[in-house]
């Protein structure tokens, strides 16, 4: 039986069905959108199954959309099937003022580091993870750079025309 | 003075056996300073000596990170030759070198690393930044790339450019040759390099 888009929609449907909130399909690849608690079950579920087998985590990142009040971090996992070749998005949105969500580090550890970038980048705080501490940036960097309320501009430039670089 | 090789060699030579007039060529050869000559001698100040061994045996330590990096490896072959003009061994120990090269982005968490190569190298030491990344931060203003490798260690010669060409890091490395032939022997123990380093935290 072929992993198409529709085996996988049923399967996920028929084991959480009401914790996923929705199903896109951009560019040929399919994304569903989770609860946050959830995202750990999923993940084993996805990984376990046999008829799933995704067990390939591609990336772990998140996107900042100050937009929607209440839910304003989308923490976003890659998952890719490598024997059927099919690739799969995952989506929760957490809010801002608590970005807590379950780390996957125990069923993959590439999801280590890249939890820790994520947590580097936008400030999302991986409950249970081994060592969560900046992994790209600066260690005494007290902010969070990807956040859209913070300027790509390095701001301790003082040599630099304001109003020629638009800042 | 030309002559004929095939009469002088010991060897039979087959190839280059006339030898070339250069002296219209605008080749320079290393200028005798300012001193008294005699028989079998030559009388001059230590300064001048020194400056003159120094200049033209300069050895760079490359402290290649990035695009600038590769310009160099061009600068260092045979079509640009830096080692024309004494750097001919490049040396990646700061303990070793005079120069201290740094060519390339330098990111805000490699500032510390940086400052730290700068440390070891010994006295006298001269610190080049070649190209836009290393002298400003170049096009890369934000939060991860330092503004300047000046923020973190003391600098002699910028060379702009992204990436310079290679002619332009050999007038850089002139540059420095002439700030080494013109500097004093009591300036590294001087007050106002004493202060020039403060203001770095350098001990």
């Amino acid at each position: 039986m072929s992993l198409t888009h529709e085996t996988i929609k049923e399967t996920l449907a028929a084991q959480f069905g009401d914790k996923i909130l929705g199903w896109e399909e951009s560019y040929g690849m399919l994304s569903f959108t989770i609860q946050p608690d959830h995202n750990l079950k999923a993940l084993t579920f996805l990984n376990d199954d046999p008829s799933m087998g995704f067990q390939f985590l591609t990336d772990v990142t998140a996107v900042h959309y100050p937009d929607r009040k209440g839910e304003e971090i989308a923490v976003v996992y890659h998952l890719h099937n490598l024997k059927e070749n099919v690739r799969l998005r995952m989506k929760l949105f957490v809010p801002i003022e608590k970005p807590d969500v379950y780390t996957a580090t125990g069923l993959f550890s590439g999801a280590n580091w890249m939890e820790r970038e994520t947590y580097d980048f936008f400030g999302v705080n991986f409950v249970g993870h081994p060592d969560l501490r900046r992994v790209l940036n600066v260690d005494e960097m007290d902010y969070f750079p990807l956040r859209k309320e913070f300027p790509l501009e390095d701001q301790t430039r003082i040599d630099k025309d304001d109003e020629m670089f638009g800042r | 003075m030309l002559y004929n090789k095939q009469l002088y060699m010991s060897r039979p030579v087959r190839f280059n056996l006339i030898q070339k007039d250069t002296s219209d060529l605008g080749i320079n050869n290393v200028q005798l300073p300012e001193g008294h000559m005699g028989e079998g001698f030559f009388a001059t100040s230590l300064d001048k000596v020194v400056g003159l061994a120094r200049k033209n045996s300069m050895w760079p330590l490359p402290f290649a990170t990035s695009c600038c990096g590769i310009e160099f490896m061009a600068t260092m072959g045979s079509h640009y030759d830096l080692s024309r003009f004494g750097s001919e061994r490049v040396g990646f120990s700061p303990r070793q070198c005079d120069l201290l090269m740094v060519m390339g982005t330098i990111a805000k968490k490699m500032g510390p690393v940086l400052r730290q190569v700068y440390l070891q190298m010994a006295e006298p030491r001269w610190v080049m930044a070649v190209g836009a990344c290393a002298s400003s931060g170049g096009i890369f203003d934000t939060y991860s790339v330092l503004q300047g490798i000046d923020q973190v260690i003391p600098v002699d010669v910028y060379v702009p450019g992204c990436p310079p060409r290679p002619e332009a890091i050999i007038d850089g490395v002139l540059k420095i040759q002439e700030l080494v032939e013109n500097e004093s022997l009591r300036r590294r123990t001087g007050d106002q390099y004493k202060a020039l380093l403060d203001g770095y935290g350098i001990q």
